[in-house]
């Protein structure tokens, strides 16, 4: 059973100056474990069967330096324990990737190995759960008709399985309860903390004067329950950000620094001073804003301002931390250390907007904000009512907690969060994932949704869109020589074809300018207008490439960034879920104009700002939907944010959901989803609620009996559970497997 | 009722058993790749 054959893709994407090809960064980066061995994790986010762990296992362990290779399929992680002194760590990441995956290294910083949270969680789980499975028993065989010296037997061992494991179990509740009552606020484990105790501390007493009633079963079916809504919550949160930092491929943390003598050391990003010297290679990112050295010098900035075109920066001029070198190899001075570059300055943006924004409070604890006094006062009421009216007081308590217990709002408490779990299963098919169940409720309170242009209603890569040939054979001429470069534009130019021949000849490439090809006595040449030698005739927003043929112009090929193929159709669909649609971006108004009118977009504002793009997001309910280092505050200070996975790692952390594939149609599909998930949670409160209607007027009175609490809240729970699992079975499409969306998820930054 | 004062303990501490083993199980790695698990199961191949 393979569901890929090894090897089928053998990946070739070890970029200039990644740190998995430094052995010194990666020693670095690894964890001693004291035998003199070190540990590394890698991220694999392509494996998802039991040939690629085989794969990728035998691949590591044939390196004598790996002591141990494992494979942690759900986090998508291989790690790794090597001997550093029989070999150099540079060596592991090519032989994954030789195996047929992407992999890059994770920052072991970022991540402590296991989860403390989920361990706890699954502990306690696992306790309560025992204890309500064997106390149940003692409690079928009171309900039963046990008698009087049995029965007192059945309690005393219910008792002493209850209270420990109460006490280890609740205690997650307790704290948090504990928390927000010392704060002067409330939340829903302050009635759940409330009628556990009570109800144990009421059972104890009953049980020491030979009581008929014991309600130490309701308070550990209680705690399974709860515990399991909380397990799963957290799981599902988990998963989310386990997927998420998946994606952070870790940037070289430093640079190449020119020592005054003449040699090179590598240099920590926070070690960077104004005035050192360093070299960036093709392909690698500005660590920190500095002063270009050389002359004709192109970066990327599409990720900073949005901007699509290749942007030139003059010798002298700075270049801002982010933008990445299209050119040669350049020297850089630097001008900033990191903590005042411009990716830290767009850090304490995102803080500013999250400090601004005020969150609105979670739908669930707004009910147990109204609950929690509610519900004490009807328990104190019928306590107050018995003792006075009736004058037994012990009656009187044993009703009041009957209350108590029977509105412990254990269906209240699942009601919210187990419709997130379902929804966030749903989202994780497509291919979406959701940082948080809140983003969820006000991702369905949206009136507005924001886009930003370059990377996303655009693929943020160029494509040729006009193409003059001169000579018959030049097209194919030009496709074979792009093949030989990984400039961004010879890639585009290469794509353009089917399938690009291999080019016959001798084979040059000049970083920055151009490829040679010499075929004989012809000399073709592949590039800029400067390395071509012809004179530009207009100057074209549009990037160019030319082809000449023994110094005379054989082709001419523009580039453009190219529409995401469903961005009309995603604009035209939230227009008819009722949301207008803005356009947002840092781009010139004519290239902004262009794409607005291609979509259909009335609202556009072009040249932005980051803080007027902040600006723009901050009224109503706006999702932004953004990718760029310039978004990541508005991301962050929209009332909610999506980011498609190929954004740069500091706006996929502000945004709420990530989304991948090139599939904007995610947009409305998260929009429908948390519409109809707002939907079902309002159901649930309204059973939940209708449960405690039926039940608290019966519990008032003094009719509730262990049995009948134990039987409503069962199967109030139930309810309330079975009801959120219908999310799955609506809309019920041919199901994207596992394999498809763990596919979708590997698919990295460009 | 001496029946009971024999089975009594056997269940609790059958049910003790199996918590004890959940718990082992939780701490030696077991919960942790419960998706690897499923795959390794169909890699038929001695190593």
């Amino acid at each position: 059973m393979t569901c890929c054959v090894p090897g089928e893709h053998a990946v070739i994407d070890v970029e200039a100056g990644s740190i998995e090809t430094d052995s010194a960064a990666l020693l670095a980066l690894s964890r001693r474990l004291g035998d003199g061995t070190r540990q590394l994790e890698f991220a694999v986010p392509d494996a998802h069967c039991a040939a690629c762990i085989r794969s990728i296992e035998t691949g590591l362990a044939a390196l004598p330096m790996v002591r141990s290779a494992r494979v942690n399929l759900t986090r998508r992680r291989v790690r790794v324990v090597f001997d550093p002194d029989r070999g150099a760590p540079a060596e592991l990441a090519p032989v994954i990737r030789a195996s047929g995956y992407h992999t890059y290294v994770l920052d072991p910083s970022q991540d402590e190995s296991g989860d403390p949270v989920l361990a706890e969680l699954v502990k306690a789980l696992g306790v309560a759960g025992f204890a309500a499975g064997n106390i149940m028993l003692f409690s079928v065989s009171v309900w039963s008709g046990a008698d009087d010296a049995t029965r007192d037997l059945f309690h005393w061992i219910s008792a002493i399985i209850a209270l420990p494991a109460i006490a280890y179990s609740g205690r997650l509740f307790f704290r948090s309860a504990w928390r927000a009552v010392s704060v002067g606020k409330t939340n829903m484990d302050v009635p759940i903390s409330i009628g556990v105790i009570l109800a144990t501390l009421l059972s104890l007493f009953e049980t020491l004067r030979s009581g008929e009633h014991a309600y130490f079963d309701a308070s550990a079916t209680l705690l399974f329950f709860l515990l399991a809504g909380r397990t799963l919550d957290h799981m599902m949160r988990e998963r989310a950000r386990s997927a998420i930092t998946n994606l952070a491929r870790l940037q070289p943390r430093g640079a190449t620094r020119l020592l005054d003598d003449g040699r090179r050391e590598y240099v920590p990003l926070d070690e960077l001073t104004p005035g050192m010297l360093i070299e960036l290679k093709a392909g690698e990112r500005v660590p920190v804003d500095a002063t270009v050295l050389g002359a004709g010098a192109v970066f990327d900035y599409s990720i900073i301002t949005g901007e699509s075109a290749p942007h030139a920066i003059a010798q002298g001029d700075v270049a801002v931390a982010g933008a990445a070198n299209l050119g040669a190899l350049l020297q850089l001075r630097v001008e900033k250390a990191s903590t005042d570059s411009f990716l830290s300055r767009m850090a304490g943006m995102i803080d500013a907007a999250e400090n601004a924004r005020t969150r609105p409070r979670r739908i669930a604890d707004r009910v147990a904000a109204v609950y929690a006094p509610v519900v004490h006062t009807v328990a104190f009421t019928t306590f107050a009512a018995w003792g006075l009216l009736g004058g037994d007081w012990h009656v009187a308590l044993l009703n009041a907690v009957a209350v108590l217990i029977i509105t412990c709002p254990c269906a209240l408490a699942l009601a919210v969060p187990i419709v997130h779990v379902v929804t966030a299963g749903r989202l994780f098919e497509r291919g979406i994932l959701m940082k948080d169940g809140a983003a969820l409720e006000r991702a369905a309170e949206a009136d507005r949704v924001a886009f930003d242009k370059t990377g996303t209603l655009t693929l943020g890569r160029p494509r040729v869109v006009e193409q003059h040939l001169q000579i018959p054979e030049a097209g194919r001429v030009a496709a074979a020589l792009a093949a030989a470069s990984t400039h961004p534009l010879s890639r585009a130019l290469a794509d353009s074809v089917d399938m690009p021949l291999r080019f016959v000849g001798e084979l040059r490439e000049v970083p920055g300018l151009g490829v040679e090809g010499i075929d004989g006595t012809t000399v073709w040449r592949l590039g800029s207008a400067a390395w071509c030698g012809v004179a530009p005739e207009q100057a074209s927003p549009r990037s160019e490439v030319w082809l000449t043929r023994n110094g005379a112009v054989a082709a001419l090929y523009r580039f453009d960034d190219q529409l995401r193929p469903d961005a009309p159709a995603t604009v035209a669909a939230l227009r008819g879920l009722g949301l207008p649609v803005a356009l947002l971006s840092g781009d010139r108004p004519a290239a902004v104009a262009a794409v607005a009118a291609a979509t259909g977009i009335a609202d556009a504002q072009g040249g932005l700002l980051p803080e007027q793009k902040v600006a723009a997001v901050s009224v109503g309910h706006t999702m932004m939907i953004g990718d760029g280092i310039n978004d990541a505050p508005a991301l962050r200070a929209a009332h909610v944010s999506m980011a498609p996975t190929t954004a740069a790692d500091i706006g996929r952390n502000a945004a709420d959901f990530v989304f991948t594939g090139t599939d904007l149609g995610a947009v409305p599909f998260v929009i429908t989803t948390a519409r109809r998930a707002a939907a079902i949670v309002r159901e649930n409160l309204v059973i939940a609620i209708g449960y405690n209607a039926i039940a608290v007027p019966l519990a008032v009175l003094g009719q509730v009996t262990p049995l009948i609490a134990a039987v409503a809240m069962s199967s109030s729970s139930l309810i309330v559970v079975l009801n959120a699992l219908r999310l799955r079975l609506d809309g019920r499409r041919p199901r994207t497997t596992a394999a498809a969306a763990s596919r979708a998820l590997s698919e990295r930054p460009a | 009722m001496t029946g009971l004062l024999l089975l009594i303990p056997i269940a609790v501490a059958l049910g003790l058993l199996a918590l004890a083993a959940f718990l082992w199980a939780l701490r030696s790695g077991q919960y942790d790749d419960l998706e690897g698990a499923s795959q390794r199961i169909l890699d038929d191949d001695d190593r």
